[in-house]
């Protein structure tokens, strides 16, 4: 493939998803994973007001942080880098995560709703930021769905950068209406990043941020090279049919194809 | 640009003043669903002031604003998925790329002939909303000035999506997921101005009236920039 452009081939060359870096990679998030819980369940205390259930937050603010900044943001840009020079390793690349970032999306809200019945004593309290994650969630629905429109791979590939870049500025245009339509019905609600939060739980919430980005990439990279193998396997499929077509016209030397280019 | 906008909205209302679907399918359509909302919500139920004043008033008038603008969304849909089905048959829209037209010209003017069927459109359900609901109308002049600025977001935002769809088969079940939460923001903006143009005070109404008349700038800004990639290929 010449088309991946920068200098990340590295992601793309194996012949499979695994390779020593993703499995450094690997290591490490499970590490993570694994202080995450010690810190998040064990040596984090209760916060004052809402009790235990302050610990969803250590893995509900940064997955929703994870995927509406760094997922969607990589899909923007591996967007505009496909309009530009019709990388396909960013049109793949933009793909899948905006796969991932629905993932943490969708995880975000179901955490936050696990979150507000016990804080807020209801699943969904029509809250700013929950309401407009909802509505973010969908947007990137759409993303994925033009992404897996039965038609020419390269019409598709246009569409879904064109729909890449509109939906990150669509982001933001829902956050800000929903956040004035609420702000105009109701005081503050009780807010996860409104609480004071001791050193302790401070350190667990950027552990949980690392340990969330390192999730993301992880599952990034596997979803990349899944893609990026697919593509592999149309293109040889591909050359595999034309060069079938090839033998098949050579002994006959037909002059109507010969004259259309073809054989 | 202007010329070929023009030559494409003309096409378009010319189509619609012979098929007449508009008027014979979409609105009919549009008021259908103002009066299956008084089914759902019942005229009966009554409310308590609801946030402004003491009396009593039904909740059919009190949420007649946003149950307007989700018939007119709902309708917006039928009349955005019309529009490019008459493009659909025999490759036109690649037959109006290759007449030389200029893509933020057919842009435009797509926009601009479905902007010219939603407001017709707007005015029938808006005095049936006003009939049905039996709400008051304090400001008309904010009334028709969101009308006008929320339809140029919503034509011109509905035709950019459209074209993403454009000559597929899945067409009609994927606009509506494109379009509908991009359109979210507009629904709220259009139904906050137009509360404050029926019961009042305007002032609470015209941030709104800003809002959305920045969004139309946005995608107006949007569709004449990109539409002519989105046609480029198919």
């Amino acid at each position: 493939m010449t088309s991946s452009g920068v200098g990340l081939k590295f992601i793309a060359t194996p012949l499979h998803t695994g390779s020593t870096g993703s499995r450094a990679l690997g290591v490490l998030t499970l590490l993570a994973v694994g202080a995450l819980l010690l810190f998040a369940l064990v040596l984090s205390p209760p916060e004052i007001s809402q009790g235990d259930a302050v610990r969803l937050f250590y893995v509900h603010v940064p997955s929703a942080i994870v995927s509406l900044y760094v997922a969607f943001g990589i899909t923007l840009l591996g967007s505009v880098i496909y309009l530009r020079k019709q990388s396909v390793f960013w049109d793949l690349m933009a793909g899948a995560a905006a796969e991932v970032g629905v993932v943490f999306l969708g995880f975000t809200l179901l955490s936050g709703m696990l979150w507000g019945k016990p804080t807020w004593g209801t699943y969904w309290q029509w809250d700013p930021r929950q309401t407009s994650t909802a509505v973010s969630f969908v947007l990137y629905l759409g993303y994925l769905a033009v992404r897996k429109l039965d038609m020419d791979p390269t019409a598709r590939s246009r569409r879904a950068a064109f729909l890449g870049i509109v939906s990150f500025f669509n982001l933001f245009i829902v956050r800000f209406s929903v956040q004035w339509w609420r702000g105009l019905h109701q005081g503050t609600t009780l807010n996860p990043l409104d609480m004071q939060m001791a050193n302790i739980m401070l350190f667990t919430f950027f552990l949980g941020l690392l340990t969330m980005t390192l999730i993301f990439f992880w599952l990034l990279l596997h979803r990349f090279r899944v893609a990026w193998l697919e593509h592999q396997l149309a293109e040889i499929s591909l050359e595999a049919a034309i060069a079938e077509r090839r033998d098949e016209d050579d002994p006959g030397s037909s002059p109507a194809l010969a004259a259309k280019g073809i054989s | 640009m202007w010329s070929d906008a023009r030559l494409i909205a003309a096409k378009d209302l010319r189509i619609e003043m012979v098929s007449r679907v508009l008027t014979t399918q979409v609105l009919p359509f549009g008021l259908l669903v103002l009066i299956v909302f008084g089914f759902a919500i019942s005229p009966d139920r009554q409310v308590v002031g609801g946030g402004r004043g003491d009396q009593t008033r039904a909740v059919l008038e009190q949420i007649a604003p946003g149950l307007f603008w989700l018939a007119v969304l709902f309708s917006t849909l039928l009349a955005i998925g019309h529009s490019f089905a008459v493009e659909a048959a025999d490759g036109n829209l690649d037959a109006l790329r290759m007449a030389g037209l200029d893509p933020a010209g057919i842009f435009i003017g797509k926009a601009a002939a479905v902007l010219a069927q939603l407001l017709v459109l707007e005015l029938v359900l808006g005095v049936g909303a006003l009939v049905f609901y039996g709400a008051p109308l304090a400001n008309p002049v904010l009334l028709l000035l969101t009308m006008i600025v929320a339809t140029i977001g919503i034509a011109t935002a509905g035709i950019l999506h459209a074209a993403l769809a454009a000559g597929l088969r899945v067409r009609d079940t994927l606009v509506p997921l494109l379009l509908l939460p991009v359109l979210a923001p507009v629904l709220l903006g259009a139904t906050l101005a137009t509360e404050a143009a029926l019961f009042g005070p305007a002032s609470d109404g015209w941030p709104w009236f800003y809002g959305l008349a920045a969004f139309a700038v946005l995608y107006v800004g949007a569709g004449i920039l990109a539409f002519g990639s989105l046609l480029e290929e198919t």
